[in-house]
């Protein structure tokens, strides 16, 4: 598949958002985070910029953007208008949980259960968005059963990262403290889904040209001919053939960003207190680059049924 | 609204394809582009028609392929023309978020409401066989409408009554009718000629059928020779070619 850059964008940013809104809510309710006005400001206004940025860039690679309102009244059968929703209506909890940080001074009892709930709510959103792609059968390394994990664990370990890095920042250390373990636990369970996803999408057989065609029972199907000579739409936006080329090379380089370095940075910040800022700052760079590789990798890596016919 | 209807009325409209018969001429792909510029999806843009890089919206597409059976190495030509099979369980419909995209209860044609239409384009990464097109230049996607705007037009003669595709195809490949109807002439043809739908193991119950090629005479009989063989020496010509023929053979 075409790996569309706002796509790659909206998918990653939402997901580190809503994990970071995850992870504020259960600092709060621990009450590891006091409802203090600038860190509240700072991670709100970062994980509330990472949402709805996200959510602007997704409609941008829409043919007409004007209509996106549109997009909302489908939730019957489609999971791209359940997403919208969704995504609509994790900001009641989650901005109300931050009006009463930011504003009444107030992130413990019942707000801190709002925001919990906001968090869910967040979770809920990255669900809907990646039934997106996990309930379309044509295109097969999506529709296993390791897309929705891969979706889920990801936002909540990048979220964990960014508010460990945040929490350094802010100078909380005991929160930093308390983020350690599950933010390693979400950086290894990552390894673990991602590691699980392309051994499945490896092994996985479906359709073939014969299949496609019908024709296998006369034999071995190849296409000689091709209905134009200029590639057409569906080439171009299901026929993308770089990822597969370097597949191995890619994976290895997820491996490393997304999970591997993070992994050490946020482990040696655990000892090393006096550059635990630089390290978890570090860290979520290099988490940031490795999830952006690692959805580019899902997109462009995925291949269409249709490519069957094409010999792509 | 993009769920699938919930009382179809079990006529199913579609297309029978003969593989046997094809020639591979493209004439249905022409004739089906220049009913539908000017039909219920118009225009179907070309960018850049006569430039280096020609690409614009087609609802019907010619593959041709070559069928090798691995035994015998026996080989066989096979054009495949493709267009939307008007699914049954049309996983392009469900997935439109604004209802856009429809399947008609009274005919089973899928549709697309371009007047609604954002252009999101998951329809077309949705649908196995690539029968959606997105137009660059209206930022809305378009598809093969059966030519609903042509089979049901009273000023057209009776005849006409029939997709673009298959009343311009030159060898009678291509049939229409409903499928939904066991009796019907082309329910006989499929179920005559052992008619199948395109990867089943999608699960989206496409209504159009494919024939497939008939048995090839395999075997060393040769064709029975019907032309007199020519008699190559000289005795049966006139006087003077044989007096040329004696004197520059000597």
């Amino acid at each position: 598949m075409h790996p569309a850059k706002s796509v790659i964008f909206f998918t990653t940013t939402t997901g580190a958002g809503y994990g970071l809104l995850f992870w504020l809510a259960v600092l709060a309710h621990r009450g590891l985070v006091g409802p203090d006005f600038g860190f509240g400001l700072l991670a709100f206004g970062i994980a509330f910029t990472l949402v709805v940025g996200g959510l602007l860039s997704s409609t941008l690679h829409l043919g007409r953007p004007e209509r996106a309102w549109r997009a909302l009244s489908q939730w019957r059968s489609s999971w791209l208008s359940r997403e919208g929703i969704a995504a609509l209506l994790t900001f009641i909890p989650t901005v109300l949980f931050a009006c009463f940080w930011l504003f009444w001074h107030n992130n413990s009892g019942y707000v801190a259960w709002l925001g919990l709930f906001g968090g869910v709510m967040s979770l809920l959103t990255v669900y809907t968005t990646s039934m997106i792609y996990a309930s379309l059968k044509a295109i097969p390394a999506w529709s296993v059963g390791w897309t929705v994990p891969g979706f889920l664990v990801l936002s909540l370990m990048s979220g964990a990262v960014l508010a460990s890095a945040l929490a350094a920042v802010g100078g909380y250390g005991a929160a930093a403290l308390w983020l350690v373990l599950p933010t390693l636990f979400f950086l290894a369970f990552g390894l673990v889904v991602k590691l699980s996803y392309w051994s499945k999408i490896d092994r996985s057989v479906s359709s073939s040209a014969e299949t496609a065609t019908g024709l296998g029972e006369f034999g071995k199907v190849r296409l000689i001919e091709s209905p134009h000579d200029q590639p057409n739409y569906l080439i171009k936006e299901m026929g993308f053939v770089i990822a597969r080329k370097h597949r191995t090379k890619l994976r290895r380089m997820v491996v490393i960003f997304a999970f591997g370095l993070p992994f050490l940075g946020i482990s040696i910040g655990w000892f090393a207190p006096d550059i635990v800022v630089f390290l978890t700052l570090a860290a979520l760079g290099f988490c940031a680059v490795g999830v952006a590789m690692e959805r580019w990798l899902f997109f462009a890596e995925a291949k269409h049924v249709v490519t069957l016919y094409y010999d792509t | 609204m993009t769920c699938l209807p919930k009382n179809p009325s079990g006529k199913k409209l579609g297309l029978v394809i003969d593989l046997d018969i094809c020639v591979g001429c493209h004439a249905c792909a022409v004739s089906c582009k220049e009913w539908n510029a000017s039909g219920q999806m118009a225009p179907l843009t070309d960018l850049q028609p006569y430039g280096a890089k020609p690409d614009g919206v087609w609802f019907n597409r010619i593959h041709t392929f070559e069928v090798v059976e691995p035994q015998t190495g026996a080989s066989r030509t096979v054009h495949f023309p493709k267009s939307c099979l008007h699914c049954d369980d049309a996983p392009c419909v469900t997935v439109c978020p604004t209802g856009a995209s429809y399947k008609r209860e009274e005919d089973g044609i899928v549709l697309v409401n371009t007047d609604i239409c954002i252009g999101c384009k998951l329809c077309s990464w949705a649908c196995p066989y690539g029968a959606r097109e997105y137009d660059e230049d209206e930022g809305v996607m378009k598809k093969c409408t059966m030519c609903v705007d042509k089979i049901y037009n009273e000023n057209l003669p009776e005849e006409s009554r029939v997709p673009a595709c298959v009343s311009t195809c030159p060898t009678g490949a291509r049939s229409f009718g409903d499928l939904g109807d066991p009796n019907s002439e082309v329910s006989k043809l499929v179920a005559a000629r052992n008619g199948y739908g395109l990867m089943p193991e999608q699960g989206t119950k496409p209504v159009n059928r494919y024939l497939p090629p008939r048995p090839k005479k395999l075997g060393n009989e040769l064709a029975p020779r019907l032309l007199e063989h020519v008699d190559d020496s000289a005795n049966g010509a006139g006087v003077l070619a044989r007096w040329v023929d004696k004197i520059l053979s000597a």
